[in-house]
């Protein structure tokens, strides 16, 4: 589970600051689709980086982890193997009270720990490495899973035959399939994805939306994306509507659409 | 204007290079033309033998030295317009969608060769205010008539025009054969990508064909995996495999590389002319600071500290430019490789590391180029001259230089990975 508590941000100097986030308090749940929508400037992408780790907040904590107790982390969190799990890497930000861990207290360090065993992500503009082919874009997320699997998750996003195709050489759509390929192939728990579908044709966007969701189901991972695309938040099951830096409403779908069902 | 003059004082590193090659080239040729008028004054044999070996020590310090520094200036000049040009891609085509001609936006270009002014100019006056000293050293022993200082318009015309006029001259003609693409090609992001990846597919084909594996093999096999795959996928999905199959591939070979290992090695080939250039850092590192000590005993303890600063502001210029270059050139995928959860210690490894080995390779042809120097100097150049000590090399000179260049260089590089450090995992998603 991720749980945010009165997250503040701010960018500016300190004469001139402008407020990004004011209190934001939310609880996104394990296996949980949950979409962040909002119009532009209204703070969504500000706090996908700060839920994954990518920005400190001014205030306030993120934590992730069990409710529960400290003891069922473990078994949470193998259901995804890691290296660091594995080697007993603990998190100096760890609140056994709450049983969970507060990134924002983590250093440098451990919060480069804390993306690399949890979180994966998904951008709008793909950022692949432009000299490596399908498959070393992959195994970058592969390695540090330890994944030797990588081909199933290339194999599954249907790319299989582009193996040794370069991202120059692939439309928009596949190179989104092969960003969604290396996220997975690092077996996040969370996977995080800034308007994913943003720079994609319709048809392509449903397919890739489709190829995400599917391989949700399969691998179980809790997915928090950002779009303004009001239609995606039919696939979700929460829904976080967001309007100057504060949370308007959380709604929850009771059924979820597929990616061909919505409009677009 | 395009092109300002902000963009020729990035040039610092031509710049340098040119003043060391014009400072070099400018003493020796002018000392070689001051010597010749002497010529018809000397009258034993032995000073004669002293002649001949002082005129062709200028004429090899100058045609060595200011040929190999002459030479780098080029390869950094191109390096750096053809830098300019992929990074200002967009930029120039809209300029060429505007109707502007290849020649008229490449007519902007001239403003690199103030860089190679900057440089000569300084190489020039600075080799007039250390000449008295040197002419002072050369006519210390009397063997020879005394050596007066004169000034040579005709080299402030080969070292000092003309090389701003021929840089300049180039960097048009460089920029306008870049600028030789379709605006289209210019304007979309990926036309470098495109170049690159024609590159690395045929240099990916030539690796299979050596290892026996053609093409079409390497499809079947694929499909057959795939269909494979494809099959077991069905299985699940009707239910008739409830379990999943741990390995749907057959592992890789154990050489299988990691990615760090495939991006160390990318990030060496895609940009080899600065791997030329750290191994030219380290070449003159290694031969210059050598070559200082020896000549402390064969020249003049002058010669000796004035190559050990010329080596040493080459050797460091050079590779602060090629690792700057390197690091800025990798900002993308270091940032994207901190999102991913890669530590500091790694992406420096996969960036950096692959320059380690070239840079102790450079060290180590500058160890033999300046001992074959020498020893040619001594063995061919002053053979007949009487007095000149016995050459040997120098191991204790050796062991100190290579332990200075190891200390130095890692310091360099702990220093870059603090600057890899700083890159913001953010930046990538602000552009």
């Amino acid at each position: 589970m991720i749980k945010a508590e009165n997250i503040i941000k701010s960018y500016g100097n300190s004469g001139n600051r402008f407020p990004v986030l004011q209190g934001i308090c939310l609880e996104i749940q394990d296996g949980d689709f949950a979409v962040i929508l909002g119009a532009s400037g209204s703070g969504k992408s500000t706090l996908l980086n700060v839920l994954s780790g990518l920005e400190r907040p001014d205030s306030g904590k993120v934590y992730y982890g069990k409710q529960e107790h400290a003891s069922d982390k473990a078994d949470d969190r193998n259901r995804f193997p890691s290296p660091a799990i594995e080697q007993g890497i603990e998190y100096a930000g760890s609140d056994k009270a709450y049983g969970g861990t507060d990134i924002t207290a983590l250093s440098d360090r451990e919060l480069t720990a804390f993306r690399r065993e949890t979180v994966g992500f998904i951008f709008q503009q793909y950022y692949l490495l432009p000299n490596m082919d399908v498959e070393k874009n992959v195994k970058m997320g592969a390695d540090l899973a330890g994944n030797r699997e990588y081909k199933a998750v290339i194999e599954a996003v249907g790319l299989g035959e582009k193996l040794h195709k370069y991202p120059g050489e692939l439309s928009g759509g596949e190179q989104q399939r092969v960003s969604v390929a290396r996220a997975l192939a690092k077996k996040p728990q969370v996977l995080f994805l800034d308007e994913p579908t943003g720079a994609l044709d319709e048809q392509t966007g449903r397919q890739v939306l489709d190829y995400i969701c599917k391989l949700k189901d399969q691998y179980g991972f809790t997915i928090v994306m950002v779009t303004h695309n009001l239609n995606i938040a039919e696939m979700a099951k929460t829904v976080i509507r967001m309007n100057s830096g504060k949370i308007s409403h959380i709604d929850t779908n009771e059924t979820q659409k597929t990616a061909y069902e919505i409009g677009w | 204007m395009l092109i300002g003059i902000k963009n020729a004082a990035k040039l610092i590193g031509i710049s340098i290079i040119a003043c060391c090659a014009v400072l070099v080239c400018t003493m020796f040729l002018n000392f070689y033309l001051d010597v010749r008028l002497i010529k018809g004054d000397i009258t034993s044999e032995l000073s004669m033998i002293f002649y001949e070996a002082q005129v062709s020590t200028a004429k090899v310090v100058c045609l060595v030295s200011g040929g190999c520094l002459f030479l780098t200036s080029v390869v950094m000049l191109i390096f750096y317009i053809k830098h300019y040009i992929d990074t200002h891609r967009k930029d120039l085509g809209i300029l060429k969608a505007l109707g502007y001609s290849n020649l008229q936006i490449a007519e902007n270009f001239w403003v690199f060769g103030i860089s190679v002014l900057m440089g000569t100019a300084l190489g020039f006056g600075g080799a007039f205010l250390i000449m008295p000293r040197f002419y002072a050293l050369q006519n210390k022993d009397k063997i020879l008539p005394e050596i007066a200082l004169h000034f040579h318009p005709v080299i402030f015309l080969y070292f000092v025009l003309l090389p701003v006029a021929g840089f300049s001259v180039l960097a048009i003609g460089y920029a306008w054969f870049q600028l030789k693409r379709s605006v289209l090609s210019l304007l979309k992001d990926d036309f470098r990508i495109q170049e690159k990846t024609k590159k690395a597919q045929s240099r990916q084909n030539g690796l299979r064909k050596k290892e026996g594996l053609n093409e079409q093999n390497r499809l079947r096999r694929q499909k057959e995996q795939n269909e494979q795959y494809r099959s077991q996928s069905q299985e699940e999905q009707d239910g008739q495999t409830t379990q999943k199959e741990p390995q749907r591939y057959s592992a890789e070979p154990s050489g299988e590389n990691s990615f760090l290992q495939d991006l160390k090695r990318n990030t060496l080939r895609s940009r080899k002319t600065l791997v030329f250039f750290i191994l030219f850092a380290s070449f003159c590192f290694s031969a210059m600071t050598q070559m200082s000590f020896s000549m402390k005993d064969l020249a003049s303890e002058m010669m000796g500290v004035m190559m050990m600063v010329i080596g040493l502001v080459l050797a460091f210029t050079t590779l602060f430019l090629a690792i700057t270059t390197v690091i800025n050139g990798n900002r993308k995928t270091i940032a994207m490789m901190r999102v991913f959860g890669y530590s500091q210690e790694e992406c420096c490894r996969a960036i950096l590391g692959g320059y380690r080995p070239v840079s102790y390779i450079g060290f180590a042809i500058g160890t033999g180029y300046q001992y074959a120097l020498l020893r040619l100097m001594v063995d061919i150049v002053f053979r007949d001259v009487e007095g000149i000590p016995a050459y040997q090399f120098d191991f204790p000179v050796l062991l100190i230089s290579l332990a200075v260049f190891v200390i130095v260089y890692e310091i360099l590089m702990h220093v870059y990975s603090e600057k890899i450090k700083k890159i913001s995992v953010k930046e990538i998603m602000t552009e």
